[in-house]
This record gives C-alpha cells, sequence and structure tokens, in this order.
C-alpha cells in the first residue's frame, strides 16, 4: 500500500500500516522543552502522578526565552527546571547552548523517521531532519514526560514540489515567505507539509531549516524535507546511525499537490500584521525602520549571518538611525561566524551582538519597540504586539533583506545594494 | 452568555502577551488577557461569557497560557469558524471547549447566546447555529474531566491502538 513519508513514520513506529486520519498513542524518540512552557509542564506531570520521567536520555532541556534571566519569576523557573533536571537526570543544557531548535539540530537529537515533540510551536524545524516533529502544550508535554507517548491524528500531507535555482539574494526565507502568502496562515491547518523538488535539494541544511521552521505559520502540524545525502551528512556527523531509505511513496495520496518554481521569485517581505501579508520587497521599499533583528530559530545560523555580512560588504556602518540587534542561534553557530570574522564586521558597522537566545522574537526579554515604532525582523511572526508594544509594527524578511535594509534606514532591495 | 467577538487569525501573543509568560495561575493571567490589543476584555468580562470568533483562532505559539487565561477569566467555551491545532488541543487539555461553528458571522459583539453541548447547537435570538461535534477521542479527555485528569486514571499507557 503506497504512503506518503509521514504515514511510514507513524506506520513504522507502530510495526503496521497507518493511514493519515487515524488516532494513535504512538511511542515518542525525544521531547525538548525550554524555560517558558517547561515549568507548566514539570507541574502537570506531577499533577498526572509523575514520578520518574520515562526516558531522561529522550528529553533535551534549556533555557532559551529569558536568558541570562530578565526577571525575578524567569530565574524562579530556571532554578525549578534545573532542579527537575537533577532529580531525574535529565541532560540539561541550561543557557549554555542556544535557541532549542537549533541545539536539538545541532547536537543531533533529531534524525530521520524518528518522531519528536517540543513545547514550541517551532518544533517543526526538525523536519528538515527528516524527522516527524511537532509542537505541543504543556498538557500534552506533562503526559509525555510520563509516559513518552501521546496521541496524534496522523495529518494528511500537501506536497510542494518547489523547482529552479534561486536568483541572487533570493533564497529559502523569500521562498517560506511566499509560501505562507500563497498558502495563507491557515491554509495546512492539520496538515503536513512536505518539501521536494530541485529548490529544496540543492539547498543546504540551514536553508531546509528555515523552511521547515514556518511549517506551522500556515497551520501545519509538521514540514518534513525527505532525507537525501545532505541530510544525511548533516544527521551522521553528530549521531551514530546507519542512513537507510525514507521516502513517500510516487503514488501515495496527497491532499494537495502544489508546484512552485523560484527562479524568477523576489525576496518577499511579510508586512504587519499576519505572516500570510507578503508582497515582493521591491512593494514596501523606502519604509523606514528603526529596529533590524537578524537571528532566530528561523534565520539565526552562521549561514545567515553570512549572507547579511556579505551585503554589508565593504560598507563601514549600518545606517545611524536604526538599532541591529544580531544575535546569532547557538554557541555552536556564535562560535563559527566569530572565527570567520563575521562578529567583528557586524560589531564595526554598529551592531549590537548579543548571546545565543530568542532576544526579541518572544516579546518579552529585550529589544522591544515602543509604540509606533517598526521593525525588521528575520523571525518567523509579526503578530501585533510580538515585539513588544502592540502598537508597532513588525516586517519580516531575509537576512540579505535585513541587512540591506540596515545599511539604508529603510526596507531595501538587496538585489540593488 | 454575554459574546465577546473577534474577528479572524487571534494569535496567542494577543491572547497573552509574550512578556506575562512567567505567570501561570489563570486568575492572575486572566488580568492580562488581550491587553493592548482589547484592554476592556480584562476589566470587562464576567465569569460564563463566551468568546466568539473567525478562522484560526489561537494562531502561533504553542503557550498554554492562552488557553488558561481565558480559563482565569471565567470564559468555558470558545466557539470560532476555526482553530488552530495546537490551540485546539491545549483547550481541551485543560477544560477550555472550543466549538466549531462555521456561522460565527450572525453572532454579535455583545449578544447573549446560549450553546446546547448535547444538541449541538447555538441558540441566538430568532436563530439556531448548528456546531460541529468534538471528535470522539477528544470526548474522552474532556469527559474524564481533562488529560490531566485522564492520565492519572492510567498506569500506563497502550500505544498503537487507534481510535
Amino acid at each position: 500500500m503506497s504512503a506518503t513519508i509521514v504515514e511510514k513514520i507513524f506506520s513504522q513506529h507502530c510495526k503496521r500500516p497507518i493511514r493519515a486520519g487515524r488516532v494513535v498513542m504512538v511511542p515518542v524518540d525525544a521531547a525538548m522543552i525550554h524555560d517558558i512552557t517547561g515549568p507548566l509542564a514539570i507541574r502537570v506531570f506531577g499533577e498526572m502522578g509523575g514520578e520518574r520521567v520515562f526516558d531522561p536520555e529522550r528529553i533535551i532541556m534549556l533555557f532559551d526565552h529569558q536568558v541570562p534571566a530578565d526577571s525575578i519569576p524567569a530565574a524562579e523557573n530556571h532554578v525549578f527546571m534545573r532542579r527537575f533536571a537533577d532529580e531525574q537526570g535529565i541532560r540539561n543544557y541550561d543557557l549554555r547552548e542556544g535557541v532549542c531548535h537549533q541545539v536539538v539540530m545541532e547536537k543531533g537529537r533529531a534524525a530521520p523517521g524518528e518522531i519528536v515533540v517540543g513545547t514550541d510551536s517551532h518544533t517543526c524545524t526538525y523536519g528538515a531532519a527528516g524527522a516527524f516533529a511537532t509542537g505541543i502544550g504543556s498538557t500534552d508535554m506533562g503526559f509525555v514526560l510520563k509516559f513518552g507517548a501521546l496521541y496524534f491524528r496522523v495529518p494528511e500531507s500537501i506536497l510542494l514540489e518547489i523547482d529552479g535555482t534561486f536568483g541572487r539574494r533570493v533564497g529559502a526565507k523569500d521562498l517560506i515567505l511566499s509560501l505562507a502568502g500563497d498558502i495563507g496562515a491557515d491554509g495546512a491547518t492539520y496538515m503536513a507539509l512536505e518539501f521536494t523538488g530541485r529548490a529544496i535539494r540543492e539547498m543546504d541544511m540551514a536553508g531546509r531549516m528555515t523552511c521547515a521552521n514556518m511549517a506551522i505559520e500556515m497551520g501545519a502540524k509538521a514540514g518534513i524535507v525527505p532525507p537525501d545525502a545532505t541530510t544525511w551528512g548533516y544527521v551522521t556527523e553528530r549521531r551514530a546511525i546507519e542512513p537507510f531509505d525514507l521516502a513517500s511513496d510516487p503514488d501515495a495520496s496527497y491532499r494537495e499537490r502544489r508546484h512552485y518554481d523560484v527562479t524568477d521569485l523576489a525576496p518577499q517581505v511579510a508586512v504587519p500584521h499576519n505572516v500570510d501579508n507578503v508582497v515582493d520587497v521591491t512593494e514596501v521599499a523606502g519604509t523606514r525602520i528603526d529596529q533590524v533583528f537578524i537571528g532566530s530559530c528561523t534565520n539565526g545560523r552562521y549561514e545567515d549571518l553570512e549572507e547579511a555580512a556579505e551585503v554589508l560588504g565593504s560598507a563601514d556602518r549600518f545606517a545611524e538611525s536604526v538599532r541591529v540587534i544580531v544575535i546569532p542561534a547557538s554557541r555552536t553557530e556564535y562560535l563559527k561566524a566569530l572565527r570567520a570574522g563575521l562578529i567583528e564586521r557586524f560589531v564595526e558597522a554598529g551592531a549590537l551582538v548579543e548571546a545565543p537566545c530568542c532576544g526579541p522574537c518572544m516579546g518579552g526579554a529585550f529589544g522591544l519597540l515602543a509604540p509606533g515604532e517598526v521593525s525588521l525582523s528575520t523571525s518567523n511572526r509579526n503578530f501585533r504586539g510580538r515585539q513588544g508594544s502592540t502598537a508597532a509594527s513588525v516586517y519580516l524578511s531575509s537576512p540579505a533583506t535585513a541587512a540591506a535594509s540596515a545599511l539604508y534606514g529603510e526596507i531595501t532591495d538587496p538585489r540593488e545594494v | 452568555m454575554r459574546v465577546w467577538k473577534f474577528g479572524d487569525d487571534i494569535d496567542t501573543d494577543a491572547i497573552i502577551p509574550g512578556r506575562f509568560l512567567t505567570i501561570y495561575d489563570p486568575a492572575e493571567l486572566a488580568k492580562h488577557a488581550f491587553e493592548g490589543t482589547r484592554d476592556e476584555f480584562a476589566a470587562g468580562v464576567r465569569d460564563g461569557d463566551i468568546v466568539v470568533a473567525g478562522r484560526n483562532f489561537g494562531c502561533g505559539s504553542s503557550r498554554e497560557h492562552a488557553p488558561l487565561a481565558l480559563l482565569g477569566a471565567g470564559v468555558k467555551i470558545v466557539v470560532a469558524k476555526s482553530f488552530a491545532r495546537i490551540f485546539y488541543r491545549n483547550a481541551i487539555n485543560t477544560g477550555l471547549l472550543p466549538l466549531v461553528c462555521p456561522e460565527t458571522d450572525a453572532i454579535q459583539d455583545g449578544e447573549v447566546i446560549s450553546v446546547d453541548i448535547k444538541a449541538g447547537c447555538i441558540d441566538l435570538e430568532g436563530r439556531r447555529l448548528p456546531v460541529e461535534p468534538v471528535p470522539d477521542f477528544m470526548k474522552r479527555i474532556v469527559e474524564a474531566g481533562g488529560l490531566v485528569a485522564y492520565a492519572r486514571s492510567l498506569d500506563r499507557v497502550e500505544t498503537c491502538n487507534t481510535a
């Protein structure tokens, strides 16, 4: 019987065929909790009568949303979680490693064919590693911590066939923003997005993570890139695992097949206050901005920083009217950028380079916007109030567009720089 | 039940902004529900009021603080044309009943309506709107009193039985 990659992953976990639409309790391979949603999950685990977690080695704990602690309650949450990790023997990366999704990927904690859950909506990022990965709430996580399993409705899939080659200074973020614009903020609700085609095959892991990361912005339960040599190269560098074949059957049943070509795609910008409110950069070029944020689980990797630095080129300074905040997504990515001289370039150009964390993206820690201010951000959400005041505006773009705009103090087409 | 009417794509940052996520007490969260987007909500909401919205209610972050803030405000039912997936699940798990009704355009802000969960309909002035039934496996969790109560009743779970 033919099946999608997602149906195959569920079928392999249950050792019998499981079709889309079925509701099934399945064991999970790994579970991630962070400092915002983790404390509640731990409390719920206790309320459920949990004493020992199902398997401490399958639980990933780290702090990234409010690090270093930005308030006393945040510090108390960190202490509460550290204590739980110690009691349970859970490996806690604490605040040392960076943003959860980047850390799970770079530590090899997600691999092809696995089912991974996390108490963060962007857990779908690990679809870039060929895993079925999805965000869950704290109560669901309490259940996972106790039983190592969770109910899922196995999702139907939308096949995205993405052909062509990107033009200069256009890439993965522009693609995923244009998909969000086309499919809409709820166009893939309850479904999985399967990314295929030449543009995906030729994309590096950083770009694939950017794409899978934003599947949730279309309402999807998961985004997944069928594993290929690029995936296996990344995963086997991080974990002892033998590559195997895992892909949808050619005649698998999809909810929908959508075809795109990126060859003529322009840099894309999501304008306030919805992620699916997407236009070509040319339509908003000239919009004055007060702050630029380059970072997040969407675009805080070395490749993203390199893309921004390439646009910065030999320019001395970012525009003085703009606050530029650069936050590498992890300690590892920070070190790569440091050793390549990128951090020095950003600091020389006037940017604030912060230690790895979620930064302005969660709208609670720092880098907040005042009423009337405008931000251009490489993160994933431009909801009203997402980065501070509900009377502020957030635009979303690629690192290249963000860097070009930081040079001029207004939204700028990176192809023109 | 008095209606608080909202539009499409109400995200969880709007329901409870990021700066309040160190709070876990529903009553405390309720003081900041819709802060900055609809300030009169927290001050004016009364026990038993109902939130009615358009498409994709609860999109965005997985924060369970969102259903908890509504529960803390005394809201026990949210009716929308559709829900974002994680919010829907979080609502069921925490005991906030999410009901899907394609015709929420017919419901006005401030209107008093009644919901007949068993009959699967909403009654308003001179009209009756159908709501979609809650899926069976979700109903089991609701009937157990939420996922916590359901989990307490189990020593272990049987995996891979389809429902």
